[in-house]
């Protein structure tokens, strides 16, 4: 409540000098934006006509509103960064970037955020670019509707759409990226969400989290990737409701998961991926209300992993459910609807009465040999998957889901 | 007799392609389904098929010889009635409901030719091994284990051989062994023909690589339909030859 009507002084009181307007355009006094940054006082609000400007290193040094006027144009003539923003409470909305220099000592940003708190960055669109939205050591922001396409070819050369580095609560909705290295890559950043985001046609992942804890996506949509996404030595990181697609190629999966603590993934669909989860010494996972469907492999579990429970969701029609290299398992499986559960259910209580073994043999003996993968779909593949599921000798006999359902699953 | 059972066998197929597409609502789901059926059925149907025509037909073709007529047109003729029939109800068969179903506006159209020239060259493959087999055996029974013998080696014991090699020797470079492995059986040709164009290529990691840049190009493609043919020509040759110096 004190931070409220603190709020509200300080905006009562800075209100006349909102007021103020800078206009930039070609043919005005003011005719570039780094004239306007100049001219302007703190709170002031610039707005920048239509039309194109030629203009690179723009640094935004104080509290300001940069609104273009239907999407003019900053042209950066591939010299460098374009807009530099050191300040807190910068807004930046409705400007069409293009020709973002390359280089291969720094990483040149569209615009770029560097120390600051409370920025909204939205609107925008970065075409040509090596980096799109760079945010480094800063907190608090919001990242809104912005539509970034790429030119990227080959990983060594080209930049994330949207990076963030040692920073914490950032909000980035609805933007959509395409053609770039990683959609949206975080790094040491914690506490953000990344919410309804559209991650397509990029080189290598769609999102990608290193070292970063405590965040939250959903609603967002991973397609056609490198690889979907990417969770790599984070912790606490919530997955809900995202969808995983056609991430198909030899080395491709929907999501992967590398050393991760205790992580929600709840309500994703899983459609048209080589590997669906990828998932590497993971601890403490809660798989819950996921659809996985027609991937190559649903799950493929390396590694050490425990305590992964996998409850109530749907594996329909994926060549192999669940992939495992090992002899242990501490993993759970209970209550997930499997298609090619092959069991009878007497006593009618839409459970299963004979539990269903996930691993097949096939899976375990691709795992050890992969060239015998050209075997798929043979007789004797069947013949031999059908008596180890009688009698399990190589795959873990603890592996199984106890109460398989009968009919798919609906929430 | 012939037509009679090839009559059964195309209600049986025309039954198959109906239920498939009714149960599965999908075209090229249907199509996957279908590959299984026919790498597996159609060369155990073509096997018994041929043994039984031969055998059946032995006295008839034996008051044919006594006409002067070439030998070669006798037996090719038979070959080639049940071996074109029996292709003739997998194609009518499975084509017929499909086509119903909306095949010609789907993608799927070219996987689905794709399974009806291999299981029509499965067919002839395999009719022709059963004629050599039941033309080197005057004793019905012994005929009818060997070519039943001979189409579980092919389509599960190999496979299971197969297997064994590649896990033995894992430690060596085997993906030109395995690539050798499949083009060496009809069976395992024809799978993998119809797996690759099913786009599973990508589940088959570096192995699938190789094999992708065999047979995804038109000279993979030639090589393995001129394996197939081989596969064809060698036992219809094998026919006339036998039974040009055949004690009948």
């Amino acid at each position: 409540m004190k931070h409220l009507l603190t709020l509200l002084v300080v905006v009562l009181i800075t209100k006349p000098s909102i007021a103020q307007m800078v206009t930039v355009c070609k043919t005005c006094p003011i005719s570039t934006l780094t004239d306007g940054i100049a001219q302007a006082k703190d709170f002031d609000t610039i707005v920048v006509k239509k039309g194109t400007y030629k203009e690179h290193n723009v640094i935004v040094d104080k509290p300001l509103t940069i609104i273009g006027e239907k999407y003019p144009v900053i042209d950066g003539e591939l010299k460098g960064e374009i807009i530099t923003i050191i300040s807190d409470h910068v807004t930046v909305d409705g400007l069409f970037m293009i020709n973002v220099g390359n280089s291969y000592t720094e990483d040149f940003a569209a615009i770029r955020v560097k120390n600051s708190k409370n920025f909204l960055i939205q609107n925008l669109v970065l075409e040509k670019l090596f980096f799109g939205i760079y945010i480094e050591k800063s907190r608090d922001g919001k990242v809104y509707h912005n539509k970034i396409i790429g030119e990227a070819v080959e990983e060594y050369n080209s930049g994330n759409g949207i990076q963030l580095w040692y920073s914490k609560n950032i909000e980035i909705e609805h933007n959509f990226v395409q053609h770039v290295r990683d959609g949206i890559y975080l790094e040491f950043s914690n506490a953000c969400v990344i919410k309804n985001n559209v991650s397509a046609l990029n080189v290598r992942y769609g999102l990608h989290f290193m070292f970063s804890n405590d965040d939250v996506y959903q609603d967002n949509t991973f397609e056609n990737n490198g690889a979907g996404v990417a969770v790599m030595f984070s912790k606490r990181i919530k997955m809900f409701n995202n969808i995983f697609k056609e991430n198909w190629g030899t080395a491709s999966y929907g999501l992967l998961l590398k050393e991760i603590n205790d992580a929600e993934i709840e309500g994703n669909i899983f459609e048209d991926n080589t590997i669906g989860i990828n998932v590497e010494g993971t601890n403490r996972i809660n798989y819950k209300h996921n659809i996985f469907k027609n991937n190559g492999w649903a799950i493929k579990v390396k590694g050490a992993c425990y305590t992964n429970i996998f409850t109530e969701n749907n594996f329909l029609y994926n060549s192999f459910d669940i992939a495992y290299n090992s002899k242990v398992n501490d993993n759970e499986f209970n209550k997930n609807y499997w298609s090619s559960y092959t069991g009878y259910d007497l006593d009618k209580n839409g459970i299963g009465d004979v539990p269903y073994r996930p691993v097949k043999l096939f899976s375990y003996i691709v795992n050890r040999t992969p060239e015998t993968i050209i075997l798929l779909r043979s007789m004797f593949i069947d013949i031999i998957d059908f008596s180890e599921k009688v009698s399990p000798v190589f795959t873990p006999d603890d592996l199984l889901d106890n109460n398989p359902q009968i009919k798919k699953l609906t929430w | 007799m012939r037509s009679r059972w090839s009559y059964v066998y195309f209600a049986f197929y025309l039954l198959l392609g109906i239920v498939l597409l009714f149960l599965n609502n999908d075209l090229s789901k249907a199509v996957i389904t279908l590959m299984n059926v026919i790498i597996v059925l159609v060369p155990l149907i073509g096997t018994i098929f041929g043994v039984m025509y031969y055998y059946n037909s032995k006295e008839f073709t034996e008051l044919l010889l006594a006409q002067p007529l070439k030998r070669s047109s006798i037996f090719l003729g038979q070959y080639l009635g049940v071996a074109l029939s029996l292709s003739m109800s997998l194609i009518l068969g499975l084509g017929i409901p499909f086509v119903f179903y909306g095949l010609f506006e789907s993608s799927a159209i070219w996987d689905f030719s794709l399974l009806l020239i291999t299981g029509t060259i499965l067919t002839l493959i395999f009719t022709a091994l059963a004629f050599n087999i039941a033309l080197s055996n005057e004793n019905k029974i012994k005929g009818f284990g060997y070519a039943i013998l001979l189409w579980l080696f092919l389509a599960v014991i190999y496979d299971g051989l197969f297997l064994m090699t590649l896990i033995l020797f894992e430690d060596y470079p085997l993906d030109k062994v395995s690539l050798i492995g499949t083009m060496l059986n009809p069976i395992d040709l024809s799978r993998t023909l119809i797996l690759l164009k099913l786009d599973i290529s990508a589940l088959l990691g570096y192995t699938g690589a190789v094999f992708k840049q065999f047979f995804g190009t038109s000279f993979g493609l030639l090589v393995s339909f001129v394996m197939l043919t081989i596969w064809v020509v060698m036992p219809v040759l094998r026919i006339v030859f036998k039974s040009k110096k055949k004690d009948f």
